[in-house]
């Protein structure tokens, strides 16, 4: 049978499928080039003839959002087009919330909890038993939650809502599973130097926020072997009386579901508040990091700084800021680095906001080594052209309307309505913030953006790090004048002294 | 133009038969993308497929031209790749301030970069001043013609008007071209895809050759495992081009022209080799009298003839070693027929058996109990499904296990495979859970025009998505431990890994200089 693409991943993904461009994306200077001819022939382009009709009606299907007495809120989403039901509880508390001393827990936590399994079923059994039906209960860990989630076809959900509301409320956690979690996480880690993206990634990632930094500090060797089976259940505990938000998308009856949901959560104690977050966020140092990587012929150049995030009321600014910076095909960074100097295949970033902390600023470029300097220059030249060169009525209409004609794609699936309203309800934004947003996006002026650009864009006070094969970058890294270059560490410590590269 | 799909319709009640004893009473849902689906033949040969899904007011296309990387010409690896590119460049309506002077620049720098090659592809008596002149001339002459161009006008529009995951991937097998968007832009879609498959303009090819080779760096050159892969499959073939370099050797990839490009998109870029699917909120009825103004515009011509090669029967044992200051892997893939052969299925069968999720017998064996691997997997085919690929399987090795250890334990997983029969619970499983796979992969527009164009490709007809099932369903546990004897032996294995080199080492090997 043919493998639909979706299931082609990891090695199998190799070589077998390439894009025409990277997951990141332009500058309009070629239009200074138009001649008188082209003008004329402007006017008339063959496209714009083309007639656009009004855009069907559309008012995408909200999930019904039930708050229970005890704080936990449940949201319902119906779909009847394919006989599946799947559902997920979200938990607050993740990664940035575990003792430092034990980094990788929640990483743990999340693979043991599953395998592990319940006092009734344990992990193995669970597996035998889904499988067969091919469904499935998952358990993860991310940086601020955790979350059970769980899918089968419709005859079997009753039984597999059971099985997964057992294994939320009565996890056994098996040392064998931990163990087994520990080398996993442990494989991951003696790897972490092996490919070049990941490493640029994430380093570039600590230079603004600071290795120590709960959202950025990495597991060692040490710090999962330190993590034990009471870690994991003292985890449990603590973070299952925070506010669950479970959801439930698929081909079920409402009113049934609604009363199972409310005959499984309704009697959980009263939800306690997750405490306040008190991190600092300083930014990087300015200047110039290497780190060296001798089997590349490319180097990986990440230039950083730190984000906002999205209760910023300067966000819709920022996002066509982005939009015209890195954002697309017709983006300055595209246009330049890409389609102008064929210096890069992947080119891109801008400004990142995340819901309940800073995210970070982040342009991104790939290229040869010898061509390290002159794509790391073109790529500052524009940021630094996000204040020197004015934008123009011209960016400006063509940002919006890439933003703004794909905006219904954030909607265009129930699943997708769901989704955001979940990660709404977690962060605590109001329920009709993307209207709100969009809003703020159409009303955006060339002048919004002036201003946005002198507030947030100091090219002065953005980190550069380089991952890439020393003795071929020439001309060198001191070529850019960002001070003397830092070289950047990697090495992986080895529980008891004993290093490995 | 429904007369086609009539035609074939019991074949659909059969499939929509063997769905509804299962799921019971969601038939009549599966039911309804048989009737939502039109299909129509074009006098040029390409197909259009519709399906209507109401949803959203949106829809997503797939374009599916059956070339590929496999069909590049001998010393032009890379070529459909680079093709794939050029697609992006606009045509002589868009991209462009003056088509007609434009393509007499164009023109020229063809010919200032044949010059160049010229000059320097000589074995004897290059002239290195030459050269440098000729190089100026061409940048000169690339200079000129960029001139007249629009950069990136055609993907501009396209964002413009609200694509969404626009992209194309290049394959061994084929290429396709694909994006979401609102509704009420199909026609300006249509204009758009139906141009660029048959107006194609060479613009700023020679920049974009740098782009792909950058592709390159990254993909393979910079991977350890795309270093690992590549060696691989160069290794596993001696004949056919799967073994080739996909994105292209660099010599080759690095000296593609214009006008070899164009000529690949004359011959394998006509109707009889083109499916473009729809799916979304769009009425047929409608939408198709359009679809078949624009899409006319496509050049006819004859289905390009297949490929005469066939890889010879494998009869010795290869090994590729890599040895570098990368982690440890291993890697083994063993010959096998193309998509059509009868047990394809089979195929598939002991993949999910020895690889699908935590109940598979690899995780069981090396990651679970003998705790030696993060991650075991078998799949097939790879690199590509049109032509015999092979059946591959990989192991990441725990920290202090080797490639070896890998190697002995998928091994003694295989001869299991081939002195027992699996269980009648892995069987059933099989079979579950690569219908409940079919389910979840029509939920998504862009995923279902994916694969309607696909199917309709490769076997003529999209309701092979359906009927495939069959063929799963027929699989029996005799038919695996057949298929593993006759394919899971040494002769016809090739392997492949990386060891890790202690640093220490690699400076000795060096010169031990820094």
């Amino acid at each position: 049978m043919k493998k639909s693409r979706d299931q082609r991943s990891g090695i199998r993904g190799q070589l077998g499928v390439r894009g025409a461009r990277a997951a990141i994306i332009v500058v309009a200077m070629g239009f200074v080039f138009l001649t008188p001819a082209a003008m004329s022939a402007q006017q008339a382009k063959p496209w714009e003839q083309i007639p656009i009709p009004k855009l069907h009606d559309f008012r995408p299907q909200q999930p019904k959002r039930i708050e229970l007495k005890n704080g936990i809120v449940l949201f319902l989403q119906e779909d009847h087009e394919l006989p599946f039901v799947s559902g997920s509880v979200l938990i607050p508390g993740g990664s940035r919330d575990e003792d430092k001393a034990k980094t990788g827990l929640v990483e743990l936590y999340g693979e043991a909890w599953r395998t592990s399994g319940t006092a009734k079923l344990d992990g193995d059994a669970l597996d035998d038993l889904l499988e067969a039906k091919a469904a499935h209960i998952e358990t993860g860990g991310d940086v601020d939650s955790t979350a059970v989630s769980w899918d089968s076809l419709k005859g079997d959900a009753d039984q597999v809502f059971s099985l997964a509301m057992d294994l939320l409320l009565h996890p056994k956690f098996n040392p064998e599973k931990l163990e087994l979690a520990q080398q996993q996480a442990a494989t991951a880690i003696v790897r972490r130097n092996d490919d070049e993206g990941e490493i640029a990634g994430r380093e570039a990632a600590k230079l603004v926020y600071g290795a120590n930094s709960p959202y950025t500090r990495q597991p060692e060797l040490a710090t999962i072997g330190a993590v034990t089976v009471d870690d994991l259940k003292a985890w449990h505990e603590r973070t299952l009386g925070g506010k669950l938000i479970v959801s439930i998308s698929g081909d079920f009856d409402p009113v049934a579901m609604e009363a199972k949901l409310r005959t499984a959560f309704e009697g959980l104690p009263p939800v306690k508040a997750a405490p306040a977050r008190h991190d600092v966020f300083s930014g990087p140092k300015p200047g110039i990091s290497f780190i060296n990587k001798d089997d590349v012929n490319q180097s990986n150049v990440q230039i950083v700084g730190l984000g906002t995030d999205r209760r910023n009321p300067d966000v819709p600014t920022l996002a066509v800021m982005n939009e015209i910076l890195g954002g697309g095909f017709a983006s300055r960074l595209f246009q330049k680095v890409r389609t102008e100097l064929g210096l890069a295949y992947a080119v891109g970033g801008g400004l990142n906001f995340a819901y309940d902390h800073p995210a970070l600023f982040r342009v991104n470029v790939i290229t040869k080594s010898a061509s390290t300097v002159d794509a790391t220059k073109a790529a500052l030249g524009e940021i630094a052209g996000m204040t020197g060169s004015p934008f123009t009525q011209k960016e400006l209409d063509r940002a919006k309307d890439n933003i703004l004609n794909s905006f219904l794609f954030r909607y265009d699936t129930r699943e997708k309505v769901l989704a955001e309203s979940v990660r709404l309800e977690f962060y605590g934004y109001p329920a009709n913030y993307l209207e709100t947003y969009k809003a703020g996006l159409e009303k955006v002026t060339v002048a919004d953006l002036d201003a946005a650009a002198r507030k947030y864009i100091h090219p002065e006070k953005l980190a550069v790090l380089v991952v890439g094969n020393g003795p071929e970058i020439k001309p060198g890294l001191d070529e850019l004048k960002l001070g003397p270059v830092q070289t950047v560490d990697i090495t992986i410590p080895q529980p008891g002294g004993a290093e490995k590269k | 133009m429904q007369n086609r799909c009539l035609s074939r319709f019991w074949k659909s009640c059969l499939a929509l038969t063997l769905i509804a004893a299962w799921t019971g009473a969601q038939a009549q849902d599966l039911k309804s993308f048989e009737q939502r689906i039109t299909t129509k033949v074009l006098p040029n040969g390409l197909t259009l497929i519709v399906c209507e899904r109401q949803d959203a007011p949106v829809f997503s296309y797939s374009t599916f031209i059956d070339a590929g990387d496999v069909n590049d010409p001998s010393g032009e690896s890379g070529l459909a790749h680079m093709f794939e590119h050029l697609a992006f460049k606009g045509t002589t309506q868009i991209g462009t301030t003056d088509y007609a002077a434009e393509k007499v620049a164009l023109a020229k720098v063809e010919a200032a970069n044949d010059a160049y090659e010229a000059e320097y592809l000589k074995a004897v008596g290059r002239d290195p001043k030459k050269l440098e002149e000729l190089k100026k001339a061409f940048k000169e002459a690339e200079a000129e013609a960029h001139k007249f161009v629009v950069p990136n006008q055609f993907t501009d529009v396209a964002e413009r008007n609200g694509a969404s995951g626009l992209n194309a991937e290049t394959g061994l097998d084929n290429t396709m071209y694909f994006w979401s968007m609102p509704e009420n832009r199909l026609e300006l879609w249509a204009w758009m895809e139906s141009g660029r498959l048959s107006d194609v303009v060479p613009r700023e090819f020679y920049k974009e050759r740098d782009v792909v080779v950058e592709e390159r760096r990254m993909r393979t050159d910079s991977n350890p495992i795309g270093r690992l892969v590549e060696q691989f499959l160069a290794t596993a073939y001696v004949a056919h081009n799967y073994g080739r370099s996909s994105i292209g050797w660099p010599s080759e990839v690095g000296q593609i022209t214009a006008t070899e490009a164009m000529e690949f998109h004359k011959k394998y870029y006509v109707g009889a080799n083109i499916v473009v699917a729809v799916v979304g909120d769009v009425k047929a009825s409608e939408a198709m009298p359009m679809l078949e103004r624009y899409f006319s515009r496509v050049p006819a011509g004859p289905k390009p003839e297949e490929m005469t090669t066939i890889e010879p029967k494998q009869f010795a044992e290869k090994t590729v070693v890599i040895r570098e200051q990368t982690q440890p892997f291993y890697l083994e893939g063993y010959h096998r027929p193309d998509y059509r052969d009868p047990d394809d299925a089979v195929y598939d069968a002991i993949g999910d058996i020895m690889s699908n999720g935590r109940v598979s017998r690899l995780y069981r064996s090396l990651v679970r109990d003998r705790q030696i691997a993060a991650e075991a997997q078998g799949f097939s085919p790879f690199p590509g499904d049109k032509y015999p690929g092979l059946f591959a399987f990989y192991a990441v090795p725990l920290p202090g296990h080797t490639p070896a250890e890998m190697r002995d334990a998928i091994h003694q997983e295989i001869d299991k495979l081939k002195s027992a029969d699996v269980t009648d619970e892995e069987l059933a499983m099989f079979k579950t859970r690569t219908r409940a796979g079919l389910l979840h992969g029509l939920a998504d527009n862009q995923g279902l025009a994916n694969n309607l164009a696909e199917y309709q490709t490769r076997y003529g007809d999209w309701r092979e998505l359906f009927t495939q099932l069959e063929k799963v369903d027929k699989v029996t546990k005799a038919d695996i431990r057949r298929v593993a004897n006759r394919v899971f032996v040494a002769s016809n294995r090739t392997s492949a890994e990386i060891d890790t080199e202690a640093p220490a080492a690699a400076a000795k090997k060096d010169g031990g200089a820094e």
